[in-house]
């Protein structure tokens, strides 16, 4: 369970530009299930979701995971935390150009040092899941929208993570392509992973299974559906 | 442990594909710096070698040289200073020597011309060193021909070459009997230009030659030690004004280098971020950046201390010999003794792989510090 205690994020601090991305949001998200995050452009989805994925901290407020608290945990904690616990699908893919399909989907378990035998397996598992399989070898940047979608997915399930976090997962996709990357974050849920979602997709809000909407304007939170 | 072990080889496989991925930029890098470690390495190899050339012919140098001084320069020796030299205890043997210079226009080169009296030369004969023969293009049995110090040409029978493996000292060299020496340069009989000696222990050679200094006060005495002194002085010297008139070039390629290494493009950057966002520890970057800086700068070290060690000992050392064998026209061609310093070594490793590590790492830390957000935000 991940849950929010009068979390705030400013930008800039102390400096003219600064600006306020967050404002004393309370949060409560059990495991399990779609939650996607909804909002215009700008009303801190995605600075939620890096919160949440322990990619920054918050300017004041906690964050609690499981019982443990991370926002005071040292770089190197909370590193691990986000190793074990988050998987990344980010709105830009962020592949690595000039690296392998495969390569990319290893990457995150590098610094892991598990056996190379087993982490190829693994990775090729994940491929043949996504239909990827005959792409391993491919660079990243020979690849389709979707291929390179469902790489990126493919990549933030290589350490096995309990909550996979997507940033507008189909900001870039047809809707056919959109359907299909849905379908597999729909299917993740299914096997009892926590995917969040930040979206303003109506594709995403109609997802089979997403069972909770939540709503942002301005930094704060102004909506919360359960569906 | 097997776990580390795994982790640095994944680091070491994730470098190269990143060194390789940008080719064209780590290609000139390693070239940059392997001109830089070749250049460092030639003169330090070259400067060395010939130090120890010197010293290993120097060995069997007399241990002191007596010459006469008149107004405070060099004038002839008499003969009867040899035997008072003999007198001196300590001294077990006491030798005159003839030897002098010889300019040959021909050449536009001086020669140093020995009185070889251990050697069975007839008056008309002459031995000649190696560089000298190849440079003239004469050989044994050739005639030789010198102009006298009384005008007429001097003739001499090429008796023999001197041997290869002395030529650092011997590349210029004469070799006459006695009597031929002073019919060439009309010397009196009984007046030498210096006197050799040996003595019963050599730790005494100094006061030997303080000895001598006190009661031949228009000598002076010269020890072996000082000859060895003189040389490595001269070496120091002449390697100093190397690494100096190299000073502008090298630092250009310096900056250079370091500029290129130092500088992250915004594609490495985010790429930082990306592995930082799903995983990565800012320990793995800098292992990465390490293994980076690690792997390019140890190969261009390698081949640039490997392209000097040939070039010193196998090529000639022709890119510094003209400077540091310091020979004004006859350069000996002779083949240096292949050493390895370790203190060189670390010293070379020093000024050229430390730096561009360091320069690899700083910029490194500094993306890798900061919060991998960034990625997020595309």
């Amino acid at each position: 369970m991940i849950e929010l205690r009068a979390v705030s994020k400013r930008f800039n601090q102390g400096r003219p530009n600064e600006c306020r991305a967050l404002a004393d949001i309370d949060l409560r998200l059990e495991r399990g299930g779609v939650t996607v995050f909804t909002g215009p452009s700008g009303s801190g989805k995605t600075t939620l979701l890096t919160l949440i994925g322990c990619l920054a901290r918050p300017t004041s407020g906690r964050i609690v995971l499981d019982g443990q608290l991370l926002s005071n945990l040292p770089e190197r904690f909370l590193t691990e935390v986000r190793r074990h616990t988050f998987g990344f699908v980010f709105q830009q893919f962020n592949l690595i150009r000039g690296l392998t399909v495969l390569e990319n989907v290893m990457l995150p378990a590098y610094p892991l040092g598990r056996p190379h035998r087993a982490l190829t397996a693994g990775a090729r598992a994940l491929l043949e899941r996504f239909d990827l399989e005959p792409k391993a070898d491919s660079k990243v940047e020979w690849l389709s929208g979707g291929e390179a979608q469902r790489t990126a997915l493919a990549r933030a399930l290589i350490n096995d993570p309990a909550v996979l976090v997507a940033d507008e997962p189909t900001a870039n996709l047809d809707s056919r392509l959109s359907r299909e990357v849905l379908g597999l974050l729909d299917d993740l849920a299914a096997q009892g992973r926590t995917v969040l979602i930040s979206s303003h997709d109506p594709l995403v809000f109609e997802a089979a299974r997403v069972c909770r909407r939540l709503e942002l304007r301005d930094g704060r939170l102004i909506g919360d559906r359960r569906c | 442990m097997r776990a580390s072990l795994e982790r640095q080889k994944y680091l070491i496989d994730y470098t190269l594909a990143s060194l390789l991925r940008r080719k064209t930029r780590n290609l000139g890098l390693l070239l940059v710096y392997t001109l830089l470690v070749f250049l460092f390495a030639s003169v330090l190899l070259l400067g060395q070698a010939l130090r120890r050339e010197a010293a290993t012919l120097l060995q069997d140098a007399p241990e002191v040289i007596v010459q006469r001084t008149v107004a405070g320069r060099h004038d002839l020796l008499p003969a009867d200073w040899l035997d008072h030299l003999r007198q001196i205890r300590g001294v077990s043997e006491a030798r005159g020597r003839l030897w002098g210079y010889y300019y040959d226009p021909a050449v536009k080169a001086n020669y140093t011309v020995m009185a070889a009296p251990e050697r069975p030369l007839a008056e008309g004969e002459i031995l000649i060193g190696a560089t000298l023969a190849r440079v003239r293009g004469i050989g044994v049995g050739d005639v030789f021909s010198l102009r006298a110090a009384g005008g007429p040409p001097a003739l001499f029978k090429v008796a023999g070459i001197l041997e290869p493996s002395s030529e650092l000292l011997s590349a210029d060299l004469l070799l006459l009997s006695e009597t031929g020496f002073r019919a060439l340069f009309q010397l009196p009989p009984e007046r030498y230009t210096d006197a050799v000696l040996t003595v019963r222990n050599p730790r005494e050679a100094g006061t030997i030659a303080q000895k001598i200094a006190l009661s031949l006060p228009s000598s002076r005495p010269i020890l072996r030690s000082e000859i060895l002194r003189t040389y490595d002085a001269v070496f120091d010297w002449r390697e100093s004004m190397t690494f100096l008139a190299l000073g502008a070039p090298l630092l250009a390629f310096a900056i250079l280098a370091w500029d290129k290494a130092a500088g992250l493009s915004a594609e490495e950057k985010r790429e930082i971020g990306i592995l930082k966002a799903i995983g990565w520890e800012t320990g793995d970057i800098l292992r990465m950046k390490l293994w980076e800086g690690a792997l390019l700068s140890l190969t261009a070290f390698l081949l640039g201390y490997l392209l000097a060690w040939w070039q010193v000992f196998h090529g000639g050392a022709r890119l510094f010999a003209p400077v540091l064998k310091g020979w004004a026209v006859l350069y000996p061609d002779f083949r240096l003794t292949p050493t390895v310093e370790l203190r060189q070594i670390l010293v070379l490793l020093a000024v050229t792989v430390a730096p561009y590590i360091i320069a690899t790492l700083v910029p490194g830390w500094r993306a890798a510090i900061a919060d991998p957000d960034a990625a997020m935000r595309g």
